[in-house]
């Protein structure tokens, strides 16, 4: 059974590096469930999280695949325990003034928020792990969802250590 | 002859080191140390502020990075660098007739010298034209740089004239590439481009420049600063590994060291030798690695895969320890995974970490330049040694050496009394020796000239072996003799393969190249034909080139035509004399066809997808591999003449 793997990518910010990091993953036949991307706190370095499924062994390949690409830094595995992983969703769900208010009760009960209010939607944001998004979800869909989308999982280890520092000088 | 005579003439001056470039040049690894190779130091005088243009700029970075020659083809994007080009003095343009000759020229000089090889296109289809033979560079871990010209930077992305994405294109299939847009980034591309296609797992680098790009006004300034944050290749093996690795040497009873065209590469021919000579194991040689072991030594098996030899073969199957050592576990080695080597442990060395247990899972990892961890691995196995003796391996021995005695690598000789393909390139092999260089295309002139060429020296034998690319073979040997001008260079091609690139013959005419080429023609596709005679009912679809029926076409009319000597052989009274003739030719190429039967097929043979142990000496024939059925086994194979290599030299 694969599991879900988690991985924190120190690029440098170069043209087309997430080409590499993205075309490293499908020909070598890896399925990527999320990556976002964004800078760091060092101006020439990017961050990419990268969630994929794959068994240990491949998982170990994914790696060291990815550790030979010129413009990759440094890769951490972030494990769920020691780690903090957040996604954000945008979800715009049916609320007419008939169920609005019982919409409005599952969005707090979520501690999600309204960001965009129509007379016949409301769009929502949460963040959350993966599991709590989806209950959101799951609670949403009764009254029809319109529209949604993820950002993709970022993640950040626990405690005082920064990847970031000992890989960048 | 159209070229200046300081650049034509194969036995001319090469052009000399640049001055102040010191041993530790990372592009020449021949004769630098090991941990050298890997540091960041660029070669080359200090450099302040040249005025150049970004065309200047590439040819005053490829002096100072010391490159002797580059091969290619003008076009339109890259013509301003052809300009200061045709001023230099220290670098050396070979004009090929078509991009993929100047890729695998480039190739082959880089395998036959252990220096960084350099090709040179214009974009759109001289770029992609470059696509096969840097896919090649890549399989092969070949040192290769190639320098494509790019549309104007206004005009990238709008589908321009002669634009290709060629950095998007050749993604898969490089080490790295890059597209210079800033002309002061020139001189540290083309350092960044020479360092990382020579260190660590040596491969190919592309670097694009836009055209306007070469032609802006700028500065040159040497050396550059390498920015590679990233690049970090791991050549010191770690000391636990290693001893855990003699551990396992000495408990071994059955060990194998599986060699592979890494060792070749960080130059450690003589280490081996030595690690061989110390543990007294059985060694063989992958197609990548032939030569870097050599065949006359008594512990050689020869090569295991596909088209190994038995003994080569069996003995990794029945071995309790493979010694992996810049060998990859490629399939063409392994056959059927989950049935290669059951009862083995293995001890897996390698420059790339991502190779170690890739295909098979090591029980001990060693991430290392092989030269380097054959070094440790000596000294610490002459210690053990020192302290628990010698372990006994003359069962293993009894059993490996009958193998090899029993199933010598042979070929039956043609029932209509057609000339051998085996025999015409055994003799070859036999009278240009052991210090000449051979390229092979692909196919089954490849195998035999694998199998019955003696190969005494590292990179003596130069192939395609991870892509398998048709047309290797007459660039490539002409790269080498650019590299070793003083050497004889034979390639050993087949009629399909040659008329793929054989247009490089030109090349070799006008530019004082003169190698030798053997086209083993037996009229088809032979190896294609080989797999439709064995898997496909014997149903001939679309093999048949018919350069035997039509003789289209004339290769000696060929080979005239492009100012080589052509000769024709058909006979095997003739082979020695036309051989001794070709040696004798040292003013132009020489192309000498084979007229040989199209019937001879190449054995041993593991059929693909099938376990090692289902190796077949010839059609229908398993050898025996228990004792005291040998000799029946033997009277099967009896057909076979079963010649012996050594009853040839």
């Amino acid at each position: 059974m694969s599991e879900l793997h988690t991985l924190s990518v120190l690029v440098e910010d170069k043209p087309g590096v997430l080409a590499r990091v993205s075309g490293l993953f499908s020909r070598r036949g890896f399925n990527i469930n999320s990556l976002a991307v964004g800078p760091t706190e060092h101006p020439d370095v990017s961050r990419m999280t990268i969630v994929v499924e794959v068994d240990e062994l491949p998982m170990e390949q994914v790696t060291k695949q990815l550790n030979k690409l010129i413009h990759v830094i440094k890769i951490v595995e972030l494990e769920p325990e020691s780690s903090v992983q957040r996604e954000l969703l945008l979800v715009k769900v049916r609320a007419d003034a008939t169920v609005r208010s019982q919409v409005l009760e599952t969005v707090q009960l979520f501690r999600a928020k309204v960001v965009d209010v129509s007379p016949e939607a409301v769009t929502v944001e949460a963040t959350g792990t993966d599991d709590k998004l989806n209950a959101l979800l799951r609670m949403l869909e009764p009254y029809g969802i319109r529209e949604m989308v993820k950002s993709g999982m970022v993640a950040v280890g626990r405690g005082p250590r920064s990847i970031t520092a000992a890989a960048v000088r | 002859m159209t070229t200046a005579p300081s650049r034509s003439g194969s036995t001319g001056p090469k052009p000399g080191p640049p001055p102040g470039r010191s041993a530790s040049v990372p592009t020449s690894r021949a004769d630098s140390p090991a941990a050298t190779r890997t540091d960041a130091g660029v070669p080359g005088p200090r450099i302040v502020d040249e005025p150049a243009t970004g065309a200047q700029s590439l040819v005053r970075s490829l002096e100072e990075i010391g490159c002797e020659v580059v091969f290619g083809l003008p076009g339109g994007t890259i013509l301003p660098a052809y300009d200061p080009l045709l001023d230099s003095t220290r670098v050396r343009h070979i004009l090929v007739r078509h991009e993929q000759g100047a890729g695998h020229a480039a190739t082959g000089y880089a395998q036959a010298t252990g220096k960084v090889g350099v090709c040179m296109a214009t974009s759109g289809p001289g770029a992609t034209n470059l696509v096969t033979p840097i896919a090649d560079a890549h399989m092969d871990s070949v040192p290769l740089v190639a320098i494509t010209g790019q549309q104007t930077r206004p005009l990238i992305g709008t589908d321009a004239f002669q634009e290709a994405d060629i950095t998007g294109i050749t993604l898969p299939v490089t080490k790295h590439n890059m597209l210079v847009t800033d002309p002061a980034e020139i001189p540290r591309a083309i350092a960044e481009a020479f360092h990382l296609a020579s260190t660590g797992r040596p491969g190919p680098v592309l670097v694009d420049i836009p055209k306007d790009v070469l032609q802006e006004q700028t500065t040159f300034s040497w050396p550059p600063e390498l920015q590679l944050p990233g690049y970090r290749p791991t050549t010191r093996p770690h000391g636990k590994q290693i001893r855990e690795a003699a551990r396992l040497i000495r408990e071994s009873r059955k060990p194998v060291l599986y060699v592979g065209g890494g060792v070749l590469k960080a130059e450690a021919a003589a280490e081996l030798k030595e690690l061989a000579e110390l543990t007294g194991a059985p060694v063989v040689t992958t197609l990548m690695a032939r030569g870097v072991f050599p065949d006359s030594h008594p512990q050689h098996l020869g090569m295991p895969g596909m088209h190994g030899t038995v003994a080569a073969v069996a003995a990794m199957q029945r071995s309790d320890l493979l010694v992996a050592l810049g060998s990859r576990f490629d399939d063409r080695v392994t056959g059927k995974l989950d049935s290669f080597a059951p009862g083995a442990k293995v001890v897996h060395a390698d420059i790339d970490p991502a190779e170690i247990s890739k295909n098979r899972r090591a029980d001990v990892p060693i991430v290392g330049d092989c030269r380097e961890v054959l070094t440790e691995l000596i000294e610490t196995v002459r210690a053990d040694r020192a302290e628990h003796g010698e372990p006994d391996l003359s069962g293993w021995w009894r059993q490996v050496g009958g193998l090899r005695d029993r199933y010598p690598l042979g070929w039956t000789e043609p029932a209509d009394g057609s000339l051998s393909p085996e025999y015409v390139i055994s003799r070859i092999g036999a009278i240009a020796g052991p210090d000449a260089i051979y390229a092979a295309g692909v196919g089954q002139h490849q195998m035999w000239a694998a199998q019955f060429v003696r190969y005494e020296k590292p990179r003596t034998w130069l192939n395609s072996g991870g892509l398998g690319t048709m047309g290797y073979a007459v660039p490539a040997a002409m790269g080498a003799k650019v590299g070793e001008p003083d050497t004889v260079v034979w390639c050993i091609d087949g009629d399909g393969c040659f008329q793929m690139t054989n247009q490089e013959l030109a090349t070799c005419a006008i530019e004082g190249i003169p190698i030798k080429v053997a086209v083993i023609n037996n009229g088809n596709l032979g190896m294609v034909r080989q797999w439709q005679n064995l898997f496909y009912g014997e149903r001939y679809s679309n093999t048949d080139l018919n350069t035997h029926k039509l003789r289209i076409p004339d290769f000696p009319m060929l080979a005239e035509a492009m100012g080589c000597v052509g000769i024709r052989c058909e006979s095997a009274e003739d082979v020695d004399r036309v051989i001794h003739q070709a040696m004798e030719i040292d003013d132009r190429p020489v192309v000498v066809e084979f007229v040989v039967g199209a019937d001879a097929q190449v054995w041993p043979m593991v059929a693909a997808g099938m376990g090692n142990d289902e190796i077949k000496v010839a059609r229908d024939i398993r050898p025996e591999f228990d004792n005291d059925e040998l000799a029946a086994s033997v009277d099967d194979v009896g057909e076979m003449t079963e010649k012996a290599l050594e009853s040839d030299q």
